[in-house]
């Protein structure tokens, strides 16, 4: 009896597809369920965010370019490129500036991280999930809406300061939040967490380890869920972030192994009660002041470049930006996370099943806006 | 009026309208069923659901639903296998409406009396994963394969310890029709068979209500049309009317296999007080509020629970479902050999 001759099956997935989180196209080559190849194709919403920032009249202009690389996590992206022109400026903002950004930016991270999550349990099959964590977004958006006006896009740091001033009242609005939001983790863990199928599905799943992590640049939660306490908060850190009192967690081997899908989504868990910690203890030690007074009319900074990278939801979010002393950069380089995170997944998702390759790709958390730039 | 009484006595005519008779149920059944579920699910996730259409609460947005389906156009793709894709969508139906044609809906009306009625349920309802693999496969996308293929492999195994669990039931009735079955569950609600030859029977209704779930694809065991992995499954390519049946379909079948859990466990048109409230009109009540109350249960775990892969789900089936359905259909035979 002669063998069945069988071949592989290769499929395209996306770039219109519930799972890729935009407009990513996956080939896929696959052997029944089994996944025996995945290619992904990028570029679909490629803005040319680079060149753009050497055409703008001056690096203020930049800013609003920033929110619309990672459009979860605006405020993230504001961070490194303000710090990385008051570097080349050498100037030093205000203590209340600094300390906004710090509260802007770790309440966005929770918000970032609440999509995280959502959107993963919407991918696993649970739909509830994310509904409960778009209900706790919208009080986060509620409060930069009232600061800012804005609710995705805030283009609310400026070099030197801020657009706007907190607005009356924010500091027990944010303390209503922090008080609202304990419960809702607890819920979370309970709905999703630790429920029996959801472990099933990921624990186990999707193993990275920690040197191919490092060997594919890999930073942020994907990277402290395989095992490595590395958080620019704290290693490189930046603004404030010395003054707070705050853990990283890493990546455990309690339910699932070091590295793998469970682990990844309960990191960004951890780091929201995490956040909370540091934007409590910021509004305890919130000073006054003028938040426009240091921002220059001019911005020509002597040549030079200058590197910065931050922490942001996502992972190490960088800057590089070289000076010819004119208004305008020369050049600009982004390091975005999602776009390194997004490499190594074909690392881990070689040989697992359709399912499961959804669970890797939903757990690395990518932004399209910030892969294409 | 005596002409009509000669058609009526006709028994082709007469059989043809007894067929007929549950879509009086289905129809109005499905609209509210899909209403109902958005409406669930929207409650559960701190939303309100669908408000306008039709004024009190959106009561009639699954008219308007329909309508709008019913007026859509009716693309086919350019190269599918067109007879084939046409015919599915009514394949599936028919496999879960003639399912209907046993369903005691009361002690004065089922469809059609036939000794062998459980044997036939189990035995119609495996059309629908025919109708199935036939979208799935003249569709001519790759997607909708995958998810007929889960389909095909997930209904075929799981009818295996559904019917097993049957089986302990049949056992202790001894008889396959569904109406004795209903008359062996009669007086007080402690007489179900849920409570009964405890806890065997009720391991059985377990793994029925189980297996029963995935029949009808629904969550945990939604793998076939797993929106994240193979967006709709296998009818990814429908729309229109064709969408329609397809969705129809699997509201009836939600409701068909209800039925038969009622029937088989909750003492079917049954009144759980005696003879409070009973005889054949209140046994359309009963039954029917029996179940949509398994309809809202099967709604209930849709919405809270994550979906299982397909190996896991497999491994439900073989491994942990199987081997119960077994040991326990021992012991109700040996409890009914001890009993005589």
């Amino acid at each position: 009896m002669s063998e069945i001759r069988t071949e592989d099956m290769v499929i395209n997935m996306g770039p219109q597809h519930p799972s890729t989180h935009g407009v990513l196209r996956l080939a896929l080559t696959l052997n029944g369920e089994i996944v025996e190849d995945v290619v992904p194709h990028i570029g679909y919403l490629h803005r040319c965010f680079e060149k753009h920032c050497e055409a703008m009249t001056n690096y203020q202009q930049v800013v609003p370019y920033t929110d619309r690389m990672d459009y979860l996590t605006s405020m993230n992206n504001n961070f490194p490129w303000v710090l990385a022109i008051e570097k080349l400026l050498k100037i030093e903002v205000p203590e209340r500036v600094a300390y906004i950004r710090v509260i802007m930016a770790e309440l966005n991270r929770i918000a970032s991280h609440l999509v995280a999550i959502g959107t993963y349990g919407n991918d696993i099959g649970a739909t509830t999930p994310f509904l409960f964590c778009f209900r706790d977004r919208e009080k986060i958006l509620d409060l930069f809406e009232k600061t800012c006006g804005a609710r995705l896009l805030y283009n609310y740091m400026r070099v030197g300061g801020l657009s706007h001033d907190l607005h009356k009242g924010f500091a027990e609005e944010a303390r209503q939040f922090i008080k609202e939001f304990r419960p809702t983790i607890k819920e979370l863990n309970g709905l999703l967490s630790y429920n029996k199928i959801f472990i099933e599905r990921t624990a186990r799943v999707g193993i990275l380890p920690a040197d191919v992590a490092i060997n594919w640049g890999v930073t942020g939660p994907i990277l402290r869920a395989s095992g490595v306490k590395w958080d620019l908060r704290k290693n490189d850190t930046y603004s404030l972030y010395d003054r707070f009192q705050f853990d990283i967690p890493v990546g455990t081997d309690d339910v699932g192994v070091i590295g793998d899908c469970w682990n990844r989504y309960m990191l960004r868990m951890r780091e929201m009660e995490e956040s909370l910690k540091i934007i409590a203890q910021a509004l305890d030690t919130l000073p006054e002041g003028d938040v426009k007074a240091a921002i220059p009319k001019r911005i020509r900074p002597d040549p030079g470049e200058v590197y910065v990278r931050t922490e942001s939801p996502k992972g190490e979010l960088g800057f590089y930006v070289i000076s010819d002393g004119s208004a305008t950069p020369f050049r600009v380089k982004a390091r975005a996370p999602s776009f390194c995170n997004l490499g190594a997944l074909p690392e881990f998702s070689r040989g697992v099943m359709v399912a499961d390759l959804i669970a890797n790709l939903g757990s690395i958390d990518i932004v399209l806006g910030e892969v294409d730039r | 009026m005596e002409s009509i009484q000669a058609i009526l006595n006709n028994p082709y005519v007469f059989a043809a309208l007894m067929a007929l008779a549950p879509l009086l149920w289905i129809l109005p059944y499905a609209l509210f069923a899909i209403w109902f579920e958005r409406k669930v699910s929207a409650h559960m996730q701190d939303r309100l659901g669908p408000m306008r259409t039709g004024g009190w609460h959106g009561w009639s947005q699954s008219i308007a639903d329909l309508v709008k389906l019913l007026l859509k156009e009716d693309l086919i793709p350019a190269k599918s296998k067109h007879g084939l894709f046409m015919l599915a969508p009514y394949v599936v139906f028919v496999g879960s409406y003639a399912a209907y044609a046993v369903i005691p809906f009361t002690s004065a009306y089922v469809g059609s009396e036939i000794n062998v009625g459980i044997f036939y349920f189990v035995a119609v309802s495996s059309l629908v994963v025919v109708g199935i693999l036939m979208g799935a496969w003249s569709s001519n996308n790759k997607w909708s394969l995958f998810g007929a293929m889960r389909s095909a492999a997930q209904i075929v195994s799981y009818e295996i310890p559904g019917t097993l669990a049957i089986l302990a039931v049949v056992m202790v009735v001894g008889s396959l029709s569904l109406q004795d079955i209903v008359r062996a569950q009669e007086g007080w609600f402690w007489n179900w068979f849920v409570f009964g030859k405890f806890p065997f029977l009720f391991i059985a209704f377990l793994i029925y209500f189980l297996c029963s779930l995935a029949e009808v694809n629904r969550t945990p065991f939604d793998i076939p049309e797993a929106e994240s992995e193979l967006v709709a499954g296998y009818h990814t390519e429908y729309s229109g009317m064709r969408f329609a049946m397809f969705y129809l379909a699997e509201y009836a079948n939600m409701f068909a296999v209800s039925a038969v859990a009622v029937t088989l466990f909750f003492g079917g048109w049954q009144s759980p007080f005696g003879t409070f409230l009973s005889g054949p009109a209140w046994g359309v009540f009963w039954f029917l509020s029996k179940g949509m109350g398994f309809i809202f249960l099967q709604m209930w775990l849709r919405w809270t629970l994550p979906r299982l892969r397909v190996d896991q789900l497999m491994y439900v089936n073989w491994k942990v479902l199987m081997p119960f359905a077994f040991v326990n259909i021992i012991f109700v035979g040996l409890w009914m050999m001890i009993a005589q």
